[in-house]
């Protein structure tokens, strides 16, 4: 690969020198930097209205009927339009371009050593078409009729018609922003398989790949294999919407289940493509952190491997009570107690990892340990819905809201922090606040769960999901749940004020903290050979690899940690 | 908080109850030993001065077994569980007694409708006592319900049976219950099923064979229509147009002809 | 016209980076038609009655399309043919005989829809029709975009430049032909 050494130079010149307008800089970039900070940045801003709804609709549940501030009575129709904005946005226009495209884009690059993503023009228009989709979506709340309400899960025939939905307008921008989403989450995904595939350091075996990347590469791939279906849902819904056909429409021909199998088939692999990432980023900052070589590589690749692959055969678990075959349920049950095993496994490997450590708890480290205690939970308690039997009571409770929130809360936002903590120096040069960060972090980590355990203690007594006043059920209308409910929504205040010292935190030391050198954290992968932030191009000089990404506390070197691409 | 586990009122509540209880020791069980593990270790391997990391690759088979070890513990867990899980599953789902009567429930924006087998014992006859929001039905009987929906999906949810079953239009979907105590319980709608949702309330009336023989003699529901303020079609319209929650849980829709 | 980074140029798995992408693209339309045709089958086995509905459809300008756009994948293989040995002029040619076939099967499937149209089967007319407009409407809007980018990737290949692209073009081709290859049993001769 002689040729090869000569590209390399002659281009890594070429980007150093090439003058950029501001508009080319930061409106329309190449640089997959620029594009995952914009990505960052969108997702940081859909989190403030996805956290403004839930703000809202906890406000009602607590005290309903109440005027609540900074937005008014929260009427029926209002509340279930929050809820529905609420789960779409943290899942589609939060932990995706988060977790996928903007660490996706910002670490393949560097942590393979390369110098930009392969298709820079594909990449920027992934960003824009993501952006127009959030832009669809922000308008579906000013039409007539307002946002759709009819949850994230979108079931026909309420999404169907919009004499049963009351936002016809409104579901239809939905169905659209959610299918552009889509879209450009697959344009994404061209270039993270490629560039990961294709564009790796010389040097870089398969098995030299930080944990991160592969976990996006394997996210990118479950997310393509698995949304194609449901694309194909979101055209016939749209169709039944506003074309007249009766693709769900039981009374002509049609089959509400249908979209059901659709939306899961994409819904439950999609818990994977979030969890995926998450998980890689855990694994690349606990081991920095314990100065410990990573337990098994092979077998954390074969776990994720083999989550994504059981991930595509249990989506019916969604749907046990839905009326499909109960046989079907049955079957179902087991794959899904089956997936229990390669996710447990992949957190035994990390909490195998912390064994003979050297532990520091810095931010980064608190929020990936936090990581893994959190998740636990979240996936202890999936049990009880993935086994058929006792999710006759369990579906569609509160308890199912507290599981999934113990899931997705550690994915979207633990696993996110951990991942802006600990990448931040080298994203923007600056080191920050480890006392704001620590004072952010246990508010947060303490607040979420007196946030979630009320919530599975009204689930399991029986509050369901997407009811905005329970005064109209006796059972659920007594003191003791509604004590639990106004505990969680205090707790969530508390918990959303806390972000105010993570932009402090952010913004401050973006501005005047202090300056960080190459690799602050004395890490292994490449990212930190690149200068902090890096340039356009990234590298000074292109690496070359010679070792795996976590070779800590090496018996034949006096370091404790050496990096990849260092010559032995 | 747990009045809801001191009232079980169908025949296979229990199980259910059980069941939760089996997982949540096997699933405790496992939680508990590995945040004990997992924070044992954050304590114990804290940055210490001059105490070097140990090298573990993982790979060797007197290592990998720290972490396969738990695995095989978690089959097995998962196998408990899942004989469990579908034990109870088929008994409530699958395997279907013989009723005694049929009950026909009917989902609707927003409300639920029943018909009741009169006098005869037949569903489909002219003496059907037809109710809305209120379902009658005598303890220790089994009962196959054939549920309906109208418009959307709804779901049919009787806590303390622990009970639930989706409502989908142009389905008739049965299902059963046995009902082992007298007392008035919640009924709820477990599905979104538009603005209405959150007041799709009814409630389920278990009598003594004595009482409910006095009911169905009485002509059923009789004095709930006098009591009631069923308000005529479009009424349900009206109240997705109403700005502040004034809804109540009579703006039920028309009855089932 | 952009530096194009070094990551484009490398190959680490030994497949070209455009390859790659394309397969990639194709892989997730795959399972878009994927979905598309799981559940027309679904609804197709619960619903016999269909089979009349599907008499309805005419046969031979299905069978005729086919031949159309089986013919315009061979001159796809011609282009990369020639593609490979360098001649960029002959390989535009060939892409440019490609588009044809793309037009020419357009305008019989728009004589097609015209006649059903009159006939009274719209995309309204029940689950058959709805599907049939639907999944033949996703193809026909695939072989506008290859059509598309056909005299993009021809317009370069005529100056010999970005000759590798035409290969790519033909394998998404292929693509699209086979899709039709699976639509026609199932929207015009299963009845």
């Amino acid at each position: 690969m002689s040729t090869q050494e000569t590209h390399d130079h002659g281009h890594g010149d070429g980007h150093a020198h090439e003058p950029q307008s501001f508009l080319s800089k930061y409106i329309f970039p190449l640089d997959h930097k620029m594009i995952a900070m914009q990505y960052l940045f969108t997702g940081m801003a859909m989190a403030l209205i996805g956290g403004f709804t839930v703000y809202v609709f906890r406000m009602q549940l607590a005290f309903p009927g109440a005027h609540v501030p900074g937005f008014g009575m929260v009427s029926p129709d209002r509340y279930n339009m929050l809820v529905t904005s609420h789960g779409t946005i943290m899942i589609f226009w939060v932990a995706m371009p988060v977790l996928i495209a903007a660490l996706g884009n910002y670490l393949i690059p560097l942590m393979i050593g390369a110098d930009d993503m392969v298709f820079p023009r594909i990449n920027r228009l992934s960003y824009q078409i993501f952006l127009l989709s959030a832009l669809v979506l922000i308008s579906s709340f000013f039409v007539t009729g307002g946002a759709f309400g009819g949850a994230w899960t979108a079931y026909p025939p309420l999404s169907a018609r919009g004499d049963y939905n009351a936002t016809g307008l409104g579901s239809s921008l939905w169905l659209v922003a959610v299918a552009l989403e889509f879209v450009a989450f697959l344009l994404g995904g061209i270039n993270f398989i490629t560039t990961a595939m294709n564009a790796r350091a010389p040097g870089m075996k398969l098995t030299d790949i930080p944990m991160v990347v592969w976990m996006i590469v394997l996210a990118s791939i479950m997310f393509m294999a698995s949304v194609g279906p449901l694309v194909a849902g979101a055209i016939m819904l749209l169709f039944d919407q506003q074309l007249g056909t009766a693709f769900f429409d039981p009374n002509r021909g049609g089959d509400p289940v249908l979209w059901q199998h659709l939306f899961w088939f994409f819904g439950h692999p999609e818990v994977y493509v979030v969890l995926l990432p998450a998980m890689g980023i855990v694994a690349e900052v606990i081991t920095t952190f314990a100065r410990k070589k990573l337990f098994a590589y092979k077998t954390v690749l074969y776990t994720a491997a083999a989550t994504g692959i059981i991930g595509f055969f249990v989506w019916a678990h969604h749907q046990f009570i839905a009326g499909i075959d109960p046989r079907m349920a049955s079957l179902f049950t087991i794959t899904t107690l089956i997936i229990s095993v390669p996710v447990a496994e992949m957190l035994f490997v990390y909490i195998a990892t912390l064994y003979g450590g050297s532990i520091r708890l810095t931010t980064p480290m608190l929020w990936a340990l936090a990581f893994i205690a959190e998740f636990l939970l979240g996936g202890v308690t999936g049990i009880f819905l993935g086994a058929a039997g006792s999710d006759i009571y369990f579906h569609d409770t509160y308890f199912v809201v507290a599981h999934f929130h113990y899931t997705f809360f550690p994915i979207a936002f633990i696993a996110t922090f951990a991942a802006i903590t600990y990448w931040f120096p080298k994203m923007f040069g600056r080191m920050m606040d480890e006392r704001l960060g620590k004072i952010h972090f246990w508010i947060t980590i303490i607040a979420f769960n007196f946030i979630f355990i009320p919530l599975f203690l009204t689930g399991a007594a029986g509050d369901h999901r997407r009811i905005y006043n329970y005064q109209h059920f006796p059972e659920q209308w007594t003191p003791t749940l509604q004590n639990l409910r106004i505990l969680a929504t205090y707790a969530l205040l508390v918990m959303i004020a806390a972000q105010v010292i993570f932009f402090v935190n952010f913004f401050k030391s973006l501005k005047s903290g202090p300056k960080a050198e190459k690799n602050p954290w004395k890490a292994n992968t490449l990212e930190w050979v690149a200068p902090s932030p890096p340039p356009h191009g990234n590298f000074e000089e292109m690496p070359t690899v010679y070792r795996g990404p976590y070779e800590y506390g090496h018996p034949d070197r006096e370091l404790d940690y050496w990096p990849q691409n260092e010559p032995a | 908080m747990y009045e809801r586990f001191f009232t079980a009122a169908s025949t296979y509540a229990r199980d259910i109850d059980y069941l939760i209880l089996l997982i949540l020791v096997c699933v405790g069980f496992g939680f508990i030993v590995a945040e004990i593990v997992f924070f044992g270790f954050i304590f114990k391997f804290r940055a210490q001065d001059g105490v070097k990391t140990q090298y573990v690759t993982g790979e060797e088979k007197s290592q990998k077994k720290w972490v396969s070890m738990p695995h095989y513990l978690v089959l097995v867990l998962d196998v408990l569980i899942v004989i469990g899980a579908l034990k109870v599953w088929s008994d409530i789902k699958i395997e279907m007694p013989e009723p005694d009567a049929k009950i026909r429930v009917i989902g609707q924006q927003w409300a639920w409708s029943f018909v009741h087998e009169g006098a005869d014992g037949k569903l489909d006859t002219a003496d059907d006592i037809r109710t809305v929001e209120e379902l009658h039905v005598e303890v220790n009987k089994t009962y196959h319900f054939l549920l309906e929906a109208r418009d959307v999906l709804h779901s049919f949810s009787v806590p303390a049976f622990r009970l639930k079953q989706d409502a989908v239009p142009g389905r008739v979907i049965t299902g059963w219950f046995k009902a082992t105590e007298t007392g008035t319980f919640d009924i709820q709608c477990a599905e979104i099923c538009g603005v209405g949702h959150g007041i799709m309330a009814a409630r389920i009336i278990i009598d003594s064979p004595e009482d409910y023989a006095a009911w169905v003699k009485k002509g059923g529901p009789t004095a709930f229509w006098a009591a009631s303020n069923v308000k005529a079609p479009g009424a349900a319209k009206a109240a997705i147009d109403a700005p502040t929650p004034t809804l109540t849980a009579n703006n039920a829709a028309p009855l089932p002809q | 016209m952009m530096v194009k980074p070094l990551a484009t140029n490398r190959s680490s798995s030994g497949m070209s980076t455009g390859k790659l992408a394309v397969w990639w693209l194709i892989a997730s339309e795959i399972v878009i038609f994927g979905g598309v045709l799981a559940s027309y089958l679904m609804f197709r086995l619960g619903h016999p009655e269909w089979g009349a509905a599907a008499s309805h459809t005419n046969t031979w300008a299905g069978a005729l399309n086919t031949m159309v756009l089986l013919t315009s994948s061979l001159s796809a293989v011609l282009a990369h043919q020639a593609a490979e040995q360098g001649d960029g002029k002959k390989a535009a040619r060939f892409l440019y005989f490609t588009v044809l076939g793309a037009l020419m099967f357009l305008v019989i499937k728009s004589f097609e829809w015209t006649h059903e149209i009159g006939l009274g089967f719209t995309l309204q007319s029940g689950g058959f029709w709805s599907f049939y407009y639907l999944a033949a409407g996703i193809h026909a809007a695939h072989v506008i975009a290859g059509a598309i980018i056909m005299i993009w990737v021809a317009a370069y290949a005529k100056r010999n430049e970005e000759l590798q692209r035409v290969e790519y073009i033909g394998i998404y081709w292929h693509f699209v032909d086979i899709v039709w290859i699976f639509l026609f049993p199932l929207l015009y001769i299963a009845k």
